[in-house]
């Protein structure tokens, strides 16, 4: 076992888990954030991305000891005072969703790619979320969503 | 009021998946709740000699390990086909039994033998692998065409045959044959897909003793379905007290159809154990058990005139339904099939003949088409080779063998109730700068690269329901579906539906369709499905038919609300209810300012008291309190959605590489009532059809082993696979439901694999190569065209 602590979402959070504890599971089951999800056993579908100290990362192959101590931004602590961040108000208006599963990780991916390129083409943005995948959008609605974004933030 | 139909509305739903507060199953955890993990065949076909859970169960943290000789002992009864189907001889079809757990044999690598059931997921994979099974591994049948020449692995089951099944007329097809100039034929693999819903299939299973109770929460397109199975056929609990809730679920695309092996397993133990109990599939297991989409060998012939007229058609098709026959899995390959075979034409003769094989790998069932996919691309990629072999232009080929008026009496089953073939034609040919292709192929030329163009033009069956249809053609149950709509007594509005979102938008498009017909502001209606205890028996959703089956009970509910509610206004504002109109929210009496509006009326419904007055009811004689109505809706036909869609790729010889740099899609899909999600549902049935044509296939070896297990290893298409679709509609309004509408969420799939094969055959100068068109085999296509231009020069 052992004592792993983080700042999730602005907390600060101490837990004491096993030793082979992905960051994934530390969310979803010590913390009760399942927002972040998990689709895939070989880090492919990226549903589990979220920001440790500010860029994306996969959760689902992350251990929770390796990052101790660093910033953790989940889905959940994305919107401020009730007010969703850009990036999610962007895929609402571009029906960059359908099922949902998915969006987690690819509003955290999109969110990073901003972060380091303010204004995305088309194909970068495509390119970019290569490590992503969507079954329901078909991609062109997030990649329209995240030139919305782009605009706004 | 402006028409909330028709109108770009953002989702209902977003908030919840945008912020992580949508509720997928593994997201629910139970108080005291163990954790369960399956014991599977390594083997596609083998027998189980000996189990032995003894040093198992003795593991730490392990609550029970239970097998198929429990299963057995309890009855509890095994996984179905909901389809019968008939052979041309007059036989019935022979299925397998497919118990929840193998007790004897394994039929698939996957194949669940034992439930592990511990206090955490890790000590349940750890004794999991301490189950020791004893097999006898027998050769195993996997690949379709040879299926019927392999041992039997079925007891009881000649040749690996479910059913030889025709429709048509033989003798009919003949005449037209022996009528012909030419005969243009076509050999097809349709390439066996894994659905891949992003979230794998997960369940868990509370009980609770005092109540005799369980709920099952569980990752289901169609909860209420999933409940009568497990009742009637699993004999796990009577429906009464087997409570099934479908929470948010991640995709669905057919694969969430039926009921899994695990959903009864885990319902099962959980009262056995009585303890809760959770599973969630890692994505290896999905691939594994999920069902499977496609996979059909397939010979078709068209007998046709040298000026492009079609005559008369053949299709002989093998499908494999894999290791047993699920709820869907027989009428897949041939209702949903082989009525569609021939397309959008009207051909005088056609049949289509299917033998379903079984073989030993993951059951095939109904994936996003179903069906419907396999037979456009079946004809779609005939009439192709028969333009390309008459030497005339394929869109007026097309044109020529529309039908020529609606409704449209096709050659098989369905009569189209409307459509314009032409019009969808035309303006796809507009849409795609059609006649600018040529120039387009020149420029690609100038720099070493081939350059194709593809055309499709597809209908399909879909609205999955006329009752009387689907029984007559072997459906357990009628396929109508139910809405239920509730007025709270302040004026908000709940609309419980039998269909159930998987992302397809129910919160939002039905709420608009009953803001518009109640004239109740969106956000004070809400839409609840997916919970057995909560909403009316319904049907799920599949086969594109919430909204046309679904979508229209809401309607039919609303009206029969708008009916009382003009009954009670009329006594209200003194009036007779033939005075009364409805718009608008309002009960207005004619000519004159008396109104009532739908809230106040349905107050007055629920009989506030009052301590100031006498008590006045505002009922009239005979009527009940409240304000609640339902209504079972089942159409008098299937609807058609129907269009062309029209792809060109750039191939590079050199690497073989083949690029999708235009795809367009003309659709007619009826009414619309949210363009903003209707665009969605094609985005993604493009992308997978896409998908189907260029990237995935799911490859069994000789030995049943699944060689294309993960995502290292299927390929899933990325974002950068694809260009940006141009997407455009033609409208003609569906004649069987109030709203003209036709259903989207299928179309994509559907087309796309033609439209874009076509493309890269044309590209080869009609070298035909199977889906998917790898760069592998486009490159050794390109070789092969070299060496015979340099023949030929």
């Amino acid at each position: 076992m052992t004592e792993i602590t983080l700042d999730v979402n602005g907390k600060k959070v101490t837990k004491t888990v096993p030793d082979n504890t992905l960051l994934s599971t530390f969310l979803r089951d010590h913390l009760n954030l399942t927002g972040t999800h998990v689709g895939c056993d070989t880090s492919q579908c990226g549903a589990c991305v979220v920001h440790v100290d500010g860029e994306s990362l996969k959760s689902c192959t992350t251990l929770a000891a390796d990052i101790a101590d660093s910033k953790v931004t989940t889905i959940e602590g994305l919107a401020s005072n009730g007010k969703m961040h850009p990036m999610q108000e962007a895929f609402k208006k571009m029906h960059g969703l359908q099922c949902g599963f998915c969006t987690p990780g690819m509003v955290m991916s999109a969110i990073d790619l901003l972060n380091k390129n303010k204004d995305p083409s088309d194909k970068e943005i495509r390119d970019w979320l290569e490590g992503n995948i969507c079954r329901c959008t078909g991609y062109q609605n997030i990649v329209a969503a995240v030139k919305e974004a782009s605009s706004k933030m | 009021m402006a028409s909330l139909v028709g109108s770009r509305v953002e989702r209902k739903e977003d908030k919840r998946f945008l912020t992580g507060k949508g509720r997928y199953t593994s997201d629910i955890n139970l108080v005291n709740q163990t954790h369960a993990v399956f014991v599977r065949s390594p083997h596609a076909r083998a027998k189980i000699k000996k189990l032995d859970i003894s040093k198992a169960s003795k593991a730490s943290g392990v609550v029970s390990i239970l097998t198929g000789n429990e299963i057995a002992e309890d009855k509890i009864g095994g996984l179905i086909a909901g389809w019968a189907i008939r052979s041309e001889d007059g036989t019935e079809m022979k299925c397998p039994a497919n118990p929840p757990l193998a007790k004897d044999n394994v039929n698939f690598v996957g194949d669940p033998i034992a439930i592990v059931i511990a206090d955490s997921l890790d000590e349940a994979k750890v004794a999991a692998e301490m189950v020791k099974v004893d097999y006898k591994v027998l050769k195993a049948v996997t690949g379709t065409a040879d299926a019927m020449k392999g041992d039997a692995i079925h007891d009881g089951i000649n040749k690996n045959l479910c059913f030889d099944w025709l429709l048509g007329d033989r003798q009919k097809v003949k005449e037209a044959f022996d009528k012909a100039d030419k005969v243009i034929s076509i050999d097809i693999i349709n390439n066996r897909l894994v659905p891949n819903a992003m979230e794998p299939r997960a369940c868990v299973a509370d009980y609770n003793s005092g109540s005799d109770e369980i709920t099952l929460y569980t990752t289901s397109q169609n909860p209420h379905l999933s409940r009568l199975i497990m009742s009637a056929f699993g004999n796990v609990a009577p429906e009464h007290k087997l409570r099934v809730v479908a929470p948010d679920v991640g995709g669905g695309f057919g694969s969430k159809i039926n009921v899994y092996n695990e959903d009864i397993v885990c319902s099962w133990a959980a009262k056995k154990i009585n303890r809760a109990i959770k599973w969630v599939a890692e994505r290896s297991e999905s691939f594994l058990t999920d069902i499977h989409g496609r996979d059909h060998v397939t010979h078709a012939e068209l007998a046709v005139t040298n000026d492009g007229k079609f005559l008369g058609f053949k299709n002989e098709t093998i499908a494999n339904l894999g290791a047993y026959a699920r709820v869907f899995g027989t009428v897949t390959p041939t209702y949903l099939f082989g009525p569609c075979a021939t397309g959008v034409y009207d051909i005088p003769a056609a049949y289509s003949n299917v033998k379903a094989v079984f073989t030993n790998t993951a059951p095939v069932d109904a994936y996003r088409g179903a069906g419907r996919p396999e037979a456009t691309y079946t004809i779609e990629r005939l009439v192709e080779k028969t333009a390309m072999e008459l030497g005339i232009d394929r869109t007026e080929i097309r044109k020529k063998n529309f039908p020529s008026s609606f409704p449209f009496k096709q050659t098989l089953v369905h009569t189209v109730d409307s459509g314009d073939y032409v019009a969808g034609l035309d303006k796809a040919k507009q849409m795609a700068d059609y006649d600018g292709f040529q120039a387009r192929k020149k420029d690609s030329e100038s720099r070493g690269k081939l350059r194709g163009i593809g055309v499709t033009s597809y209908f399909e069956a879909c609205g999955i329901a006329p009752s009387a249809a689907v029984m007559s053609l072997g459906c357990g149950v009628g396929l109508w579906e139910s809405a239920e709509v509730r007025f709270n007594p302040t004026g908000q509005v709940t609309v419980y539906t039998g269909s159930h979102s998987h992302g397809q938008s129910h919160q939002t498009t039905f709420a608009q369709i009953a803001a518009d017909e109640l004239g109740v502001p969106m956000e004070n209606i809400d839409i609840v499905h997916g919970d057995t205890d909560k909403g009316t028996f319904g049907m799920g959703t599949y086969g594109s038919r919430s909204l046309t089956v679904g979508g229209i009970a809401i309607v039919k509910a609303c009206n029969k609300i708008v009916e009382k509610g003009k009954r009670v206004a009329a006594k209200m504002l003194e009036a007779s209810p033939d005075e009364v109109d409805f718009k608008d929210g309002e009960f207005i009496v004619a000519k004159s300012n008396k109104k009532k509006t739908i809230g106040e009326v349905a107050f007055a419904l629920y009989l506030p008291g009052s301590r100031d007055s006498e008590f006045k009811s505002p009922l009239p004689e005979g009527e009940e309190p409240g304000l609640k109505e339902t209504s079972f809706f089942d159409p008098a036909n299937f609807s058609f959605p129907a269009g062309s869609h029209i792809a060109e790729v750039e191939i590079d010889p050199d690497t073989g590489e083949v690029k999708l740099e235009k795809y367009t899609a003309c659709d007619d899909f009826g009414r619309i009532v949210n363009p903003m999600i209707v665009e969605g549902q094609v985005h993604g049935g493009l992308a997978q059809g896409i998908g189907q044509a260029l990237y995935e296939n799911a490859e069994y070896d000789e030995t049943g082993q699944l060689m294309t297990g993960s995502y290292m290893d299927y390929t899933m298409p990325r974002a950068d696979n694809f260009p940006e679709f141009n997407i455009g509609y033609t409208c003609t309004h569906a004649t069987t439901n109030p709203l003209g509408v036709k259903g989207c969420g299928e179309a994509g799939a559907i087309a796309a694999p033609p439209t874009v094969m076509n493309a890269v055959i044309d590209a080869l100068g009609g070298q035909e190569i199977t889906m998917p068109a790898t760069a592998e085999k486009v490159w050794k296509a390109c070789k092969s065209m070299k060496k015979s231009n340099a023949k030929a020069a």
